[in-house]
């Protein structure tokens, strides 16, 4: 593959390496530097990749918008961009135009539930919906009777209770008792929520994939620099080991992200095992390689990579707080599980050899 | 270097999913005919029809398959082998005569022989007619290669070898070893000098082999003695003392093929079926994840596939595969172990799942010594991201 067929993310990296710099953003005094970085990433299309430029986005490549997940990974980046752009898909969805400003997603959460009153208005709880009190507006997945549909809503019209995630940022509750929609429109056929789970779980996939890379890259640098014992550590070999099973989680992470979003990328139909297997394989994966792979990265890097003043914790706390986003690994293992025993033993190999 | 890991999401191209129905169908009507029992993988291996076998896979054309034409080979793609591997390897089936030769051998007789040797030997092991074992580790030497203490001696028209090779996996049923002997000392600059590899043809009056038992009641383990065998010049296999510049790219294919992860997946079937159609939650739970990780490992695996058919060297991916591959395949046993603890009681569906986890616990424990171990993996990996 060439450069010029990463031009999206090629472009994002660029913004984000210029205004979004980890070192920077976290000895920031205050979030000034937030505005410009959001206005630079509205600038490029890059909020809204997934959406038409009829519906107000640009019109990108569902392959093109992950790059772009993975990239803000790589840069723990700490703003609405993965939330707004899945706002913006889920809209395109029930061909909803996106509007200006950040956005966020709900539920995010596999078991919550928000429903349609018979006024058509909706109510339900979500959990843990990221940047929500950051958001001008929430796409919601709307389960009906007539089955799913997707609403367009104010964020002034949700009531919130605020929390935050491991990282400290917003990771608010939402509660809607009767919230009139701005727009809603029915759901493709076959698209439900466990369709926007799986794209949930294939972008945390991807942010999460991208946190660990830099992890890496950090801590094999740090290795090569720190001395002790009249030594390079990096000249230790249980110091060498620590970052080969390092480089293996990230491998590994990378290969289960990029691979479910190349499924995803090429149109397929949500209710497929093969659909199904990816993105929940990488979800499992991913969260995995997270817990193994930032305890590695602390491990080495010592005391110092436990202050706030260094910026280890940025990608750590991230990765970490993102396995817990659309269902967690332990939900999507026993969902997974569960459809394997349906399958049948005799399916099994079958499945995984389809990919 | 940088630590930058590629593993772009190849997928297999639809001959191979064609070449996949193919296999499938042969394996069935070989299981069909009694060849091997698919659901047994100790008495598979040990198939008294294995050469038999080899010779209908040969027919095939599924050995030496990506080779030139003109060795008897059918330059078909790494992608395409990969398939068949994984197809046998899944099935139990027994590939041990020819699949030394065909991932190992024959690729180096290809890359580093003298012409004589490659018209000679293979297109006898596309035929299915001769199986390879290697001879490496010694006595004295084992993930130390460059220790290696058996002497080839020249001599007038060609070497003699005297010296001791163990662990080599089946030589008492091999045709040919390819090994690793000591033509110079190494010198102080390079201690990795000094050693060449040659074909040995194993009828060569001087050579004895004696099986060893290994703990999991398979025999393939011997010593193999050599006592003035001689090897004549032709059998030399690229630079005389210079085996050490040899193998890169060679060892990528041994280490990040389907093989590295499968070599107890039976143990997971067999757990799928004892659980039956509604399995408990935390039962659940533990096969979901197991089966996350195995998609993962063979997407990394096709990735590295991908790799290797294009061109690359990807040592560092090849090595990571095998790292984590064969600790997975090797806790695998455990885990289904653990995961059956509450299965219900009903006749007939634990004994296989119970037999199976019995054989794969006691094969585990070489998984990840065998073809370069976890350690010396891991310092390919600590070099490859610039560490030494």
């Amino acid at each position: 593959m060439g450069e010029s067929d990463h031009i999206v993310a090629d472009a994002a990296e660029k913004i984000l390496a210029d205004l979004a710099d980890p070192q920077t953003v976290n000895s920031a005094k205050d979030d000034a530097w937030k505005g410009k970085l959001w206005a630079a990433l509205e600038e490029n299309g890059l909020t809204l990749p997934w959406v038409s430029e009829a519906h107000g986005g640009a019109g990108a490549s569902l392959a093109d918008g992950f790059e772009v997940l993975t990239a803000a990974g790589k840069f723990a980046l700490t703003v609405p961009l993965a939330e707004t752009m899945l706002a913006g898909w889920l809209l395109a969805q029930g061909d909803i135009a996106s509007p200006a400003g950040a956005m966020s997603v709900a539920p995010t959460h596999p078991k919550d539930k928000i429903t349609l009153n018979a006024d058509g208005s909706l109510s339900g709880r979500a959990r843990n919906v990221s940047f929500a009190r950051e958001a001008q507006h929430f796409a919601v997945l709307v389960q009906s009777a007539g089955g799913a549909q997707i609403a367009l809503v104010k964020a002034s019209d949700v009531r919130r209770d605020e929390d935050v995630n491991l990282a400290g940022e917003p990771l608010d509750g939402l509660i809607l008792d009767k919230v009139v929609p701005e727009k809603l429109a029915k759901a493709p056929n076959g698209f439900d929520q466990t369709a926007l789970m799986l794209m949930g779980c294939v972008a945390r996939s991807l942010q999460i994939s991208g946190a660990l890379q830099t992890m890496l890259t950090r801590t094999v640098t740090y290795a090569n620099e720190r001395t002790a014992f009249e030594r390079k550590i990096s000249k230790f070999q249980a110091v060498q080991h620590n970052l080969a099973r390092l480089a293996g989680e990230v491998a590994a992470a990378a290969a289960a992200a990029s691979s479910a979003a190349d499924t995803l990328s090429s149109a397929p139909a949500w209710d497929d095992d093969a659909t199904y297997l990816e993105a929940t394989a990488a979800k499992i994966r991913c969260a995995e390689a997270a817990g193994t792979g930032s305890s590695i990265a602390h491990q080495v890097h010592g005391a110092i990579g436990f202050t706030e003043e260094h910026v280890l914790h940025r990608f750590t706390l991230r990765a970490l707080g993102w396995r817990d986003d659309f269902g967690n690994e332990s939900y999507w293992a026993v969902e997974l599980g569960n459809r394997i025993g349906a399958r049948g033993a005799d399916d099994l190999w079958s499945l995984v050899a389809s990919r | 270097m940088s630590s930058a890991l590629t593993f772009d999401p190849i997928r297999l191209p639809e001959t191979c999913q064609i070449l996949r129905r193919e296999a499938r169908a042969f394996l069935a009507e070989e299981i069909a005919r009694g060849t091997f029992d698919p659901n047994n993988p100790r008495r598979a291996e040990e198939s008294s029809h294995a050469q038999e076998f080899a010779k209908r896979v040969a027919a095939k054309g599924w050995i030496g398959m990506t080779w030139p034409k003109k060795y008897g080979g059918r330059e078909r793609s790494f992608l395409e082998r990969f398939v068949l591997t994984e197809e046998f390897r899944v099935a139990n089936a027994p590939t041990r005569v020819y699949f030394t030769a065909d991932r190992q051998s024959g690729p180096t007789i290809i890359r580093y022989g003298t012409e004589k040797i490659k018209q000679d030997i293979l297109p006898r092991i596309v035929k299915g007619e001769i199986s390879f074992c290697i001879g490496m580790s010694e006595p004295g030497s084992g993930s130390d290669l460059f220790a290696a203490k058996t002497r080839a001696t020249k001599v007038d028209g060609g070497y003699l070898i005297n010296g001791t090779k163990i662990w080599t996996s089946n030589a008492h049923q091999s045709d040919y070893m390819i090994g690793l002997f000591r033509t110079s000392q190494p010198t102080k600059e390079n201690r990795r000098h000094g050693l060449t590899n040659f074909v040995v043809d194993m009828k060569t009056k001087g050579i004895s082999c004696n099986q060893i038992r290994q703990m999991s009641g398979q025999r393939e383990f011997n010593e193999v003695v050599f006592q003035d065998a001689f090897i004549p010049d032709d059998y030399v296999l690229g630079e005389i003392d210079g085996a050490w510049k040899q193998a890169t790219t060679e060892l990528s294919y041994e280490r990040s093929g389907p093989e590295r992860f499968l070599e107890t997946y039976y143990v997971l079937t067999e757990l799928v079926r004892a659980l039956g159609p509604k399995p408990d939650t935390r039962a659940a739970e533990g096969v979901g994840r197991l089966v996350a990780q195995l998609h993962t490992l063979r997407r990394m695996s096709v990735s590295v596939a991908g790799m290797l058919e294009a061109g690359k060297e990807p040592v560092v991916e090849a090595s990571i595969v095998k790292d984590i591959g064969t600790l997975w395949e090797q806790d695998l046993p455990s885990r289904v172990r653990t995961l059956s603890a509450f299965i219900e009681q009903e006749p007939g569906n634990q004994l296989p799942l119970a037999k199976s986890v019995s054989y794969a616990t006691k094969v585990a424990p070489k998984l990840t010594i065998q073809g370069g171990t976890t350690e010396v993996l891991r310092g390919i990996i600590a070099r490859g991201l610039g560490l030494r």
